[in-house]
């Protein structure tokens, strides 16, 4: 049973990622999580607002449902089948992590520092998570999908776009990581 | 009946997300660094099987499990939209460490910040249906 309850080598993940695609195209559907994000806006009334969210969301309560599924198997995952969900980083990951304030790097799943409930209260890390959500919600919509979307779907198609979109998220990460980090983690 | 399959699908990906690791911000900074395999691991796997399903789909015609021909949907060709936009959604990614997949199942996993990370995310999407005509594409 120690398959279940430590982390998941790659090569279980990345053949299960590629399963859960097929199983889409199987029933018919397609592999892309961002589109949901749009789905709620037109939810939200945003129809009126732009052309855009015109949309009959009922044709995507499908891909609703498998968001639903995926919050279930988080709750499921990190209840029942990840008894220490500790992510082992690199040791140079934790040094470089440690040097920009995160002491909870490699002894937790996510940093403290911003997902601890009381981390809300504090004006930064609260512009933080809104700025990463609003890049990546206005960014997956322009780019027209997100990981999934392209880097898993869109390539497995070997459709030229995604890989463009992909080297922009490569750019746009290692910028963040690389040049932004140290100044606003400083 | 075909609602319980959605389900099944998503649980099966929200576990996958979860125990592979995928949805920890630290394995995305991890992989921006360049100091582990894992995300490369990950994402490489999932593709080479991934094309290879998706030709031998092709090559023999495969149809769905209801005898539907499977559809794939040619991207539109641009290439500003995919590098502007791809460069911005990185920017978010490495920042908040979550893409739209596993952020709902960091919700389920019991992270309650990250639902102030979807509500910018869905006002993000927001934001690009309202200045769509404006951009470049």
């Amino acid at each position: 049973m120690n398959w279940i309850y430590s982390p998941w080598p790659w090569y279980v993940s990345g053949p299960m990622i590629a399963f859960v695609m097929f199983l889409l195209l199987m029933v018919g559907k397609n592999f892309g999580m961002s589109s949901n994000l749009k789905t709620m806006c037109t939810i939200c009334g945003a129809g009126t607002k732009a052309d855009f969210f015109k949309l009959d969301w009922r044709t995507q309560k499908w891909n609703l449902t498998v968001v639903i599924g995926g919050f279930i198997g988080g709750f499921i995952a990190a209840n029942f089948m990840t008894p220490d969900a500790a992510v082992a980083i690199t040791p140079e990951t934790i040094s470089d992590l440690q040097n920009l304030g995160f002491s909870s790097a490699g002894r937790a799943y996510l940093p403290t520092e911003l997902f601890e409930t009381s981390a809300l209260l504090d004006f930064k890390t609260l512009a933080i998570l809104i700025i990463g959500g609003l890049l990546v919600g206005f960014g997956a919509r322009y780019a027209g999908g997100c990981t999934s979307g392209h880097a898993i779907s869109g390539l497995s198609n070997l459709q030229l776009p995604s890989l463009i979109a992909v080297v922009g998220f490569f750019i746009g990460g290692l910028v963040m990581i690389h040049l932004l980090y140290p100044l606003i983690f400083a | 009946m075909r609602t319980i399959v959605y389900l099944f699908i998503g649980i099966l990906f929200g576990i996958t997300m979860f125990k592979s690791e995928a949805a920890s911000w630290f394995r995305i900074y991890e992989m921006f660094k360049f100091d582990a395999f894992h995300m490369y691991g990950i994402i490489g796997s999932a593709l080479v099987i991934g094309v290879i399903t998706i030709q031998l789909i092709k090559k023999f015609d495969i149809k769905s499990f209801y005898g539907e021909t499977i559809h794939f949907y040619p991207k539109t060709r641009s290439a500003s939209r995919y590098l502007i936009g791809g460069i911005i959604f990185g920017l978010g990614w490495a920042l908040a460490g979550a893409c739209p997949g596993p952020m709902f199942t960091l919700i389920g996993a019991g992270f309650a910040p990250i639902l102030v990370v979807i509500a910018a995310a869905i006002l993000g999407t927001f934001l690009y249906g309202i200045l769509k005509d404006k951009l470049p594409h």
